[in-house]
């Protein structure tokens, strides 16, 4: 977990989410203004924010890993026998093993949904991204008290058989991979489950009329048709795994990238936590632009109107009765962590050793957090820091998805790759610029050293999370017509006057989306945090997982039940704000503009 | 190719329980041109899905020649569908759609690249096999998908309403090109139409078909003067259905007495079985009846409610006795205008009496 955050509305969607949308009408400069100088005088703040916090740091990684010894750190990479190539190579194949079994879950899922009806099919439907919505601290315990050693799971199955070990226990990259599953295969699901949506039958049908078997069919037809939403889907899972981090620190796998960042960085090797986070840097830039390559190329999409493809009622009778017990499992499956992180917030501290499930239960826990001052004020930090990065971000988020959708100037692109950059980077790769470029006084900090200061905490989370209110602004421009704003002006408002508005006011249901999204994610936050809080500045999901390593389990899920809560309101409102708009903005909210 | 029958077909979707298509019997000779006309929701796209193998039917049995393929998968069936919206393959090329059927029949090499060749040359597309299929206009699509079905040289080419996404003019340039291109390769063809001058245009035969079964099967000549009912009478053309007491009947005919009185000898199918008091529905076509001066003899006096002109004829409707009547005239008496009386005559040649 960590990375570029799975959520339900904001996954940087796949190509075959939604045709590219038709390039928004951009007004010249001079239409909104009468200077043509007046969209360099927006944009310049602007690019100096995303130079200053952004590009800056990167760089002053890369010189932070090449100052003392000039490049020695790399070599590590070159040779076999070390932890840096180990690392490298660990991570890749995590995330490849990551691709496969997400691509396999979230496609098969997308065609039991999409092709057949069954009972619990909207149940399961409706549930399906529960998993993928936690937090990613909290949602790398869940499955850890699930179906490590430890686990719900395994000790429930092993009472059951009466064996000496635990059943069907996971740890190390075995559990890792499972944690990846279970959080990461929406991206394959959403993808595969839209282009399924858009696809014809009758091109089916044509395959069999054409003297194509069933597997003739799938291998020559359905699977050529859906290779755009899975190849988006497989790059997605990529990136996100090679930058997962709580994963491998919960179930131990020290030598992944992620991890070594942490370890040399809590081990005071700076030069060598930057010479890890330039290579993941440049890797997960590497993906992003194979990204943007990929998704410039057409989708498949239907060319015929009108032609609604058929669910398949499974109607035999073992089937429906396969199917309602598959159902269940299945809702059993995608509730669990949410249910178990709910049971164990109710555990005395303490009480759980080696039962199945904890043995006494207790409301303490939640009290604890609430009228304990020093329990509750990681809660109060992380709301802070969330509020002034969430304000941060809405300003820059707006301003800059209104001038990269509306304004014409040079270098319009490079604003809009900017943006892209921090949703691509890493959180432990955007702490680690950050401590590089703020641990000494810089243009940018106003000659302030922010390492280990409060500011440096929501500056990590308006670089994290900047994107989310970019994006979904960005869409509810693309929706809103320009002339809209020209009309304004010919009825004699000045610019900041139509902007406001009428722009503004149009667009304001997908900022606040954005906006919400963003202060979730920034209580949940953890990735970034680890690596630069203070006692003074301690988030909650740190202190969840402090509260893990003091065995306080009950108090560490109270936490994360509170952070869960907050994200399923979240939810609830976007939910309400998306449905006010049309149901083609509510796709384009999931893609990134231009 | 081959003779294709429908043997007391029937198809019940599990939802309803009305049948979609109810105990369908027919025989499309081979080689014939055969055509489904009917209003949508008729059964005629569920009748041939059916011949497809893309639905098996309820009850019956479907033949092609002697095989029974009433349960046999649509792959196995040797049949060219052309879809309504083309269902083109949009990831290949035109010649790699083209040559889908003969790559799962193992036609491969320089036979295939021939037979795709030929096959679009048929339908004017040579040198288009590069293109993609995104890249061609409508018509084109249209033509690629009649080349894609004919290339496998089926044993009967099935077409589901294949000229519905076309314009107007195209529609009848490449309803004339079908029926070419069918006529050359000989193949059976079964087509599915809502258009009923589609139908009369190109079939051999056709089916009128309505609320799931077949109401007449015959040429578009038989169909047209001499439809077995109220509904094909009024579908096929637009035919005036005028209900009359019957004065007397023979084998073949039957004498209904007129609006004004006058006993009208109108033809009737040799089974009628319409006697002295029962009321004969007689159906004479637009373009049969003539108007005239009001005083002319043997002519009803009827009285102008509308006109309408289409250039090759006046569209008139009548009112005669209380009962609205359409003309179609080619020629018309000079001031015809809404409210002026004229004279009708219904010609007994063209009288036919229909079943309700």
């Amino acid at each position: 977990m960590g990375g570029p955050a799975v959520s339900v509305r904001t996954s940087p969607d796949p190509v075959a989410e939604a045709p590219p949308a038709a390039p928004a009408r951009r007004l010249r400069g001079g239409a909104i203004t009468g200077s043509r100088w007046f969209p360099y005088l927006l944009v310049l703040p602007l690019a100096l924010v995303l130079w200053g916090y952004i590009v800056q740091p990167m760089l002053a990684t890369f010189f932070e890993s090449v100052g003392e010894n000039a490049g020695d750190n790399y070599t590590g990479f070159l040779s076999s026998d070390g932890v840096a190539q180990q690392s490298l190579i660990n991570s890749i194949l995590i995330s490849v093993a990551s691709v496969v079994l997400c691509g396999v879950v979230g496609v098969a899922m997308a065609f039991l949904l999409r092709r057949f009806q069954f009972p619990g099919r909207g149940l399961i439907e409706a549930i399906i991204l529960v998993p993928a919505a936690l937090p990613p601290l909290i949602g790398a315990i869940s499955f850890q008290l699930l179906y490590s050693e430890t686990g719900i799971l395994p000790r429930a199955l092993q009472q059951l058989f009466g064996t000496e070990e635990p059943v069907l226990a996971v740890s190390g990259i075995a559990g890792v991979l499972v944690v990846h599953t279970f959080t990461m295969y929406p991206f394959f699901y959403l993808a595969a489950s839209a282009a399924l949506r858009g696809l014809d039958p009758s091109v089916e049908e044509a395959a069999y009329n054409l003297g194509a078997s069933r597997l003739r069919m799938w291998r020559t037809v359905l699977l050529p048709m859906l290779t755009p939403a899975m190849v988006s889907g497989a790059l997605l899972v990529f990136m996100t795994s090679l930058a997962s981090y709580t994963a491998p620190l919960l179930f131990g796998v020290d030598q992944t990238m992620t991890m070594q960042i942490y370890i040399n960085r809590t081990n005071g090797d700076m030069p060598l936590a930057s010479t890890y986070a330039s290579v993941l840097g440049v890797v997960s830039i590497l993906f992003l632009l194979a990204m943007r390559w990929y998704e410039g190329r057409r989708s498949y999409r239907s060319q015929s109107k009108g032609v609604a493809s058929h669910r398949r009622e499974v109607t035999n009778p073992l089937g429906r009765w396969l199917a309602m017990v598959g159902s269940l499992v299945g809702v059993a499956v995608l509730l669990a962590p949410v249910a178990t992180i709910g049971l164990v917030a109710f555990s005395r501290d303490g009480s759980w050793t080696t039962q199945v499930i904890p043995s006494e239960y207790t409301t303490e826990n939640f009290r604890t957090i609430v009228d304990d001052p020093r329990a509750f004020e990681p809660i109060l930090n992380s709301l802070t820091i969330s509020a002034v990065a969430t304000a941060g971000i809405i300003v820059v988020g707006v301003l800059i998805a209104y001038a990269v959708r509306r304004l014409q100037f040079v270098g319009r692109s490079l604003l809009d790759i900017g943006v892209m950059l921090a949703w691509a980077l890493p959180g432990t790769v955007v702490a680690i610029n950050l401590i590089a470029a703020f641990s000494t006084g810089s243009v940018f900090s106003f000659g302030q050293v922010l390492v280990a200061t409060f500011w440096i905490m929501p500056l990590a989370y308006f670089v994290r999370f900047l994107p989310m209110v970019f994006r979904s602004t960005s869409a509810a421009l693309a929706q809103t017509d320009p002339a809209l704003e020209e009309a304004a002006r010919n009825l004699g408002a000045s610019w900041p006057r139509a902007f406001l508005t009428v722009t503004v006011r149009l667009v304001l249901p997908g900022v606040v989306a954005g906006a919400l999204l963003a202060f979730v994610h920034g209580v949940g936050e953890f990735v970034a945090s680890v690596l630069i809080y203070t006692s003074q500045t301690e988030p909650i999901s740190v202190a969840i997982n402090n509260s893990m390593y003091r065995f306080e389990v009950g108090t560490a899920a109270a936490y994360g039940m509170l952070q869960i809560v907050l994200i399923f309101i979240v939810m609830l409102v976007s939910g309400r704000l998306e449905r006010g708009r049309s149901s083609r903005s509510a796709k384009e909210a999931t893609q990134w503009a231009g | 190719m081959v003779e294709v029958r429908l043997d007391a077909v029937s198809k019940v979707f599990s939802r309803s329980g009305e049948p979609a298509v109810d105990t369908v019997d027919l025989t499309i000779r081979d080689g014939e041109f055969f055509t489904l006309v009917g209003p949508s929701g008729c059964g005629k796209t569920t009748t041939l899905r059916m011949v497809a193998g893309f639905y098996f039917p309820s009850a019956g049995r479907i033949f092609f020649g002697a095989d029974d393929v009433t349960r046999t998968a649509p792959n196995k069936r040797d049949t060219g569908m052309v879809f309504q919206n083309y269902a083109l393959f949009p990831h290949l090329s035109v010649a790699q759609n083209v040559g889908y059927g003969l790559k799962t029949r193992k036609v491969r090499g320089a036979e295939a690249r021939r037979r795709v060749d030929e096959a679009l040359e048929q339908v004017h597309l040579a040198g288009y096999g590069g293109r993609r299929i995104d890249q061609l206009s409508g018509g084109q699509q249209q033509r690629v998908a009649l080349a894609r079905a004919l290339v496998i040289r089926p044993r009967t080419l099935l077409l589901d309403e294949p000229l519905s996404n076309l314009d107007a003019k195209l529609r009848e340039e490449t309803r004339l090109e079908i029926r070419r291109i069918q006529r050359e390769a000989n193949t059976t063809s079964i087509y599915v139409t809502h258009d009923q001058a589609e139908a009369m245009a190109m079939s051999d035969r056709i089916a009128v078909m309505n609320g799931g079964t077949v109401q007449q099967v015959g040429s578009p000549e038989e169909i047209y003067r001499r439809p077995a009912n109220r509904f094909v009478a009024t579908f096929i053309g637009r035919s005036n259905v005028l209900e009359l007491p019957a004065a007397g009947a023979g084998p073949e005919h039957v004498d209904v007495t007129g609006p004004d009185g006058v006993t009208l000898r109108a033809a009737a199918p040799s089974n009628h079985g319409l006697s002295a008091p029962a009321t004969a529905l007689v159906s004479v076509r637009p373009e049969n009846i003539r108007l005239t001066v009001p005083e002319v003899a043997g002519s009803l006096r009827a009285t102008v409610v509308e006109t309408e002109f289409t250039g090759m004829s006046t569209n008139v409707v009548v009112d005669l006795a209380g009962t609205e009547l359409h003309v179609a005239a080619v020629q018309v008496p000079a001031g015809l205008a809404a409210g002026a009386t004229v004279g009708v005559v219904l010609p007994a040649e063209h009288l036919w009496v229909v079943r309700p």
